[in-house]
């Protein structure tokens, strides 16, 4: 038996729909932006698994995620700075209740 | 041919990642959810770590597992009571959301097994194939302005911290 390509794009494949399923079900924002992680490790993964698969003697892969990576701690830092500041505004994080710049 | 031990590794982190990342999506108590993504994060990190990319494997570790996941549990500490739960969803949402979902795991799972690319190179194969990846190129990716090398791209991203330090002073601090 052999671990090709598509045992490892299966894991992320499911880890993909379970944050869009997360993004569409959830009221909370905290559970919104988890569900966002979710999302972006899969594509995180999807590079790794491609470059290692496809063209093993190149990085690109790993360079691409490690700068994905960077990206979504400072995106997850300034969303839970916003939510936080939300919180104190109108006392709870839920998404129906943000209506001020909604239009 | 892959070696046992490198096959049973994987069926024991994938069916974790899908174990979880579910849990996570349906969990009703919000610092339930996020342990269970942070089960995920390390999961994949033994993805990266089987996959060769040791210090991939180290920086989604640190950062995600140790970084993101202490923003997460402060940020549901300060903002509800760990004992709170998310009200049941209601039909007309959880139905969009189960929709969508297995929508999507159909229609990737169907391009998945028509794609030309796969040529079937098993895991052991491949990881003969490249290079191993070490310290002193990754140091050499990083800092070269060569063809392949990402210097730009590096201190974009420490400008772009910079900016995210000041942002997130700025956006939480009491008025």
């Amino acid at each position: 038996m052999d671990l090709t390509m598509l045992w490892y794009l299966v894991p992320s494949i499911i880890m993909f729909c379970a944050g869009v399923f997360g993004f569409v079900t959830r009221k909370n924002m905290i559970a919104l932006l988890l569900s966002l992680e979710l999302m972006l490790n899969s594509a995180d993964l999807n590079f790794v698994v491609f470059n290692r698969f496809l063209f093993p003697g190149q990085f690109e892969g790993m360079v691409f995620t490690l700068f994905a990576i960077a990206i979504a701690a400072a995106e997850t830092a300034i969303a839970i700075a916003i939510i936080i500041n939300i919180y104190r505004e109108i006392g709870n994080t839920d998404i129906n209740s943000v209506k001020k710049m909604k239009f | 041919m892959d070696s046992v031990a490198n096959i049973i590794l994987y069926f024991v982190v994938a069916i974790a990642i899908i174990v979880f990342s579910v849990m996570t999506v349906t969990s009703r108590k919000i610092l339930r959810a996020a342990t269970y993504l942070l089960f995920v994060l390390l999961a994949v990190g033994v993805f990266y770590f089987q996959l060769g990319y040791q210090f991939l494997g180290a920086v989604q570790i640190a950062v995600y597992a140790g970084g993101i996941m202490v923003l997460f549990v402060f940020s549901i500490l300060l903002t509800r009571r760990p004992d709170d739960k998310a009200p049941l969803l209601d039909s007309h949402r959880r139905a969009i959301g189960i929709t969508v979902a297995v929508a999507g795991v159909a229609l990737l799972t169907g391009a998945l097994f028509t794609m030309p690319l796969i040529d079937g190179m098993s895991l052991t194969q491949c990881l003969s194939a490249g290079p191993e990846v070490t310290m002193k190129q990754i140091g050499e990716l990083f800092t070269g302005t060569a063809r392949f090398q990402y210097l730009l791209p590096f201190e974009a991203i420490s400008v772009l911290l910079l900016a995210c330090i000041i942002g997130g002073v700025t956006v939480a601090r009491k008025r």
